[in-house]
């Protein structure tokens, strides 16, 4: 068995599971946030109608909760819904509940991974479709809906049919101008925005022994724009090291087997990777930097869970030391603990020199609920995950994906610029 | 289970123009249905009647796992979404929350289908019958787990213990 079939074999309590079977695996971590959060809240409402029971949660210990979303409250009814999500955590005793305002709190996916919310093996489930990114640490990450996530809350399992898996295998070390974005998009590109759909997509190969954890992070954030189920990497000392500088202990790394079985393998050369955007209206839409269209930008954002960890905001002070920014540009840290290590080495000097505008974390501007979000006509490169119709804003606005890399340096020029071409 | 059809005739309606991000906050299922497919086609809300269904090409639903997506469709009287293919959150969505039928159909019914066509979708015998035009298709049959939350009336309603 490949390491999504022995997850899932053990979640279920069988010996082996393959491609296609249905099994109702056993939870070990469930996510939701401030949108999933009072969605699930609505589910319980209409079940108690129905007269299911919804008075204990099965553990809820293994659920935590984030606030990202719709942080800073813009208006009532956001705020209102931060009041319903704390009124359910302390109803129903979820202590963790990272909260806006009080210490470490972050876009969701980000939260999972700084805090080790998620370990190897897991089976976790969160109310957010980039769940996904999450398997990167090696756990089976999947992204579901609110009436499933009040299935697992109440009843610690959920069902899956086990997906067969794609793997893609990276040779070699990435470049230092080609960063995990470009890749993810490239291999979007090659596959199409359906090309992983119900499919585990596996990374592996030495230039994914390479790269950090936080890279491999961006990869399976990115298997959701395939439309796969999951993402994943199978766990190494290098994922054991992240998770313990963050306290946690006792791993149970799942590998698959030697002779595991993959429905596709596909293979990429590291050193043949270029720096690499998504033109609108869709993640697939990829070509490389320097045969981008010559538009001019209005904005560049550098956030979200998929483009705002602590590495993605280094790669953007390379670029903006000393320089300054032509275009609007924000750069929004995915947590507060990422925000606080840029403080203290400095980074956030480097980025209000070159003139950004430095946010708290959220998903507002990412998914064109607040905090910057872009006019008719406008046109920015972002290294979030999504560039449909009216994603960032206004239906008539256009989105180009990129690295931070990428990003930055189309910020100081105004243009889509590759990182190697800036004087 | 019949009705009349309003036609997409495009790939990747996806979640963002089914309801665009801003709504996420509101978790009222009848006013989430007045901004139903606003991104796409602002006239939805005015021209979908009870019992509609939609069609359209492949990969309906991809991006987001918002559960608003099949409920504004669904309270907007959407009874089906026939596709080529679905992404896998709203297929899964759609049925465990007992929204809506999704349909997987094939290239003769996609190009059978017009605007305005009146349906009848027979899950029993896997058959859409298109009453305006004297047609038949073949829909794909669900797969055993679905057809079984399907019947049940949605996952809750479901109890795998009794298979």
């Amino acid at each position: 068995m490949n390491i999504v079939e022995k997850i899932l074999a053990r979640g279920a309590g069988k010996t082996s599971v393959s491609p296609d079977d249905v099994v109702f695996a056993k939870v070990d971590k469930v996510m939701m946030h401030d949108v999933s959060g009072p969605g699930v809240i609505k589910v319980f409402d209409k079940l108690k109608k129905q007269g299911i029971s919804v008075d204990k949660l099965w553990d809820s210990s293994k659920v935590w909760v984030a606030e990202d979303h719709f942080v800073p409250s813009a208006e009532k009814v956001s705020a209102e819904n931060i009041v319903k999500l704390s009124n359910f955590t302390k109803n129903y005793g979820i202590e963790k509940h990272f909260k806006y305002g009080m210490g470490q709190y972050g876009i969701c996916h980000t939260i999972s991974h700084e805090e080790a919310m998620v370990m190897p093996g897991d089976v976790y489930v969160g109310g957010d479709s980039h769940t996904n990114t999450t398997g990167a640490l090696g756990a089976f990450a999947c992204g579901l809906g609110h009436t499933d996530i009040a299935y697992v809350l109440l009843n610690g399992q959920i069902w899956f049919k086990v997906p067969e898996t794609y793997y893609f295998k990276l040779n070699g070390k990435l470049p230092d101008h080609v960063m995990a974005k470009d890749v993810i998009l490239k291999i979007i590109g090659e596959i199409g925005n359906d090309g992983g759909a119900y499919r585990t997509m596996q990374f592996g190969g030495s230039g994914i022994d390479e790269m950090s954890v936080e890279s491999r992070l961006t990869l399976c954030n990115m298997t959701t724009e395939a439309g796969a189920k999951n993402g994943i990497v199978e766990p190494d000392q290098k994922v054991v090291d992240y998770l313990s500088q963050r306290g946690a202990t006792n791993f149970n790394l799942i590998k698959g087997d030697e002779d595991a079985e993959y429905a596709k393998v596909f293979e990429f050369e590291s050193s043949e990777m270029e720096p690499t955007i998504a033109k609108p209206f869709s993640p697939d839409n990829t070509c490389i930097v320097r045969e981008a269209p010559s538009v001019e930008l209005d904005k560049s954002y550098i956030g979200s869970c998929t483009g705002a960890k602590y590495e993605d905001l280094e790669a953007a002070a390379r670029i903006l030391k000393g320089r300054k920014v032509k275009i609007r540009t924000e750069i929004l840290p995915a947590a507060i603990s990422i925000y606080q290590r840029a403080m203290e080495n400095g980074l956030l000097k480097i980025f209000l020199d070159a003139g950004v505008t430095v946010g708290p974390p959220t998903c507002g501007a990412c998914c064109g609920a607040h905090m910057g979000v872009l006019a008719k006509d406008e046109i920015c490169i972002s290294t979030t995950n999504r560039n449909f119709p009216g994603r960032m804003g206004h239906v008539e606005s256009q989105t180009y994906l990129a690295s931070p890399l990428v990003a930055a340096a189309s910020a100081v020029t105004g243009k889509i610029t590759d990182p190697r071409d800036l004087k | 289970m019949k009705g009349n059809v309003i036609k997409y005739d495009r790939d990747n309606i996806d979640t963002d123009v089914i309801i665009p991000g801003q709504y996420l906050k509101i978790h009222d299922y009848a006013e989430l249905a007045t901004h139903a497919m606003e991104g796409l086609d602002p006239d939805f809300h005015s021209k979908v009647k009870e019992g509609d269904f939609i069609l359209s090409g492949k990969n309906f639903g991809s991006g987001s796992s918002r559960e608003h997506a099949p409920i504004a469709l669904s309270h907007s009287g959407i009874k089906a979404v026939l596709a080529l293919s679905f992404a896998r959150i709203f297929y899964r969505n759609s049925v465990d929350g007992a929204f809506l039928l999704p349909i997987e159909i094939g290239q003769d019914a996609y190009d059978g289908i017009s605007e305005g066509d009146e349906i009848n979708i027979d899950v029993s015998s896997n058959e859409i019958q298109n009453i305006t035009k004297n047609q038949t298709y073949k829909m794909k049959p669900f797969s055993e787990i679905i057809g079984k939350i399907i019947a049940a009336g949605g996952l809750f309603k479901y109890k795998p213990d009794q298979d």
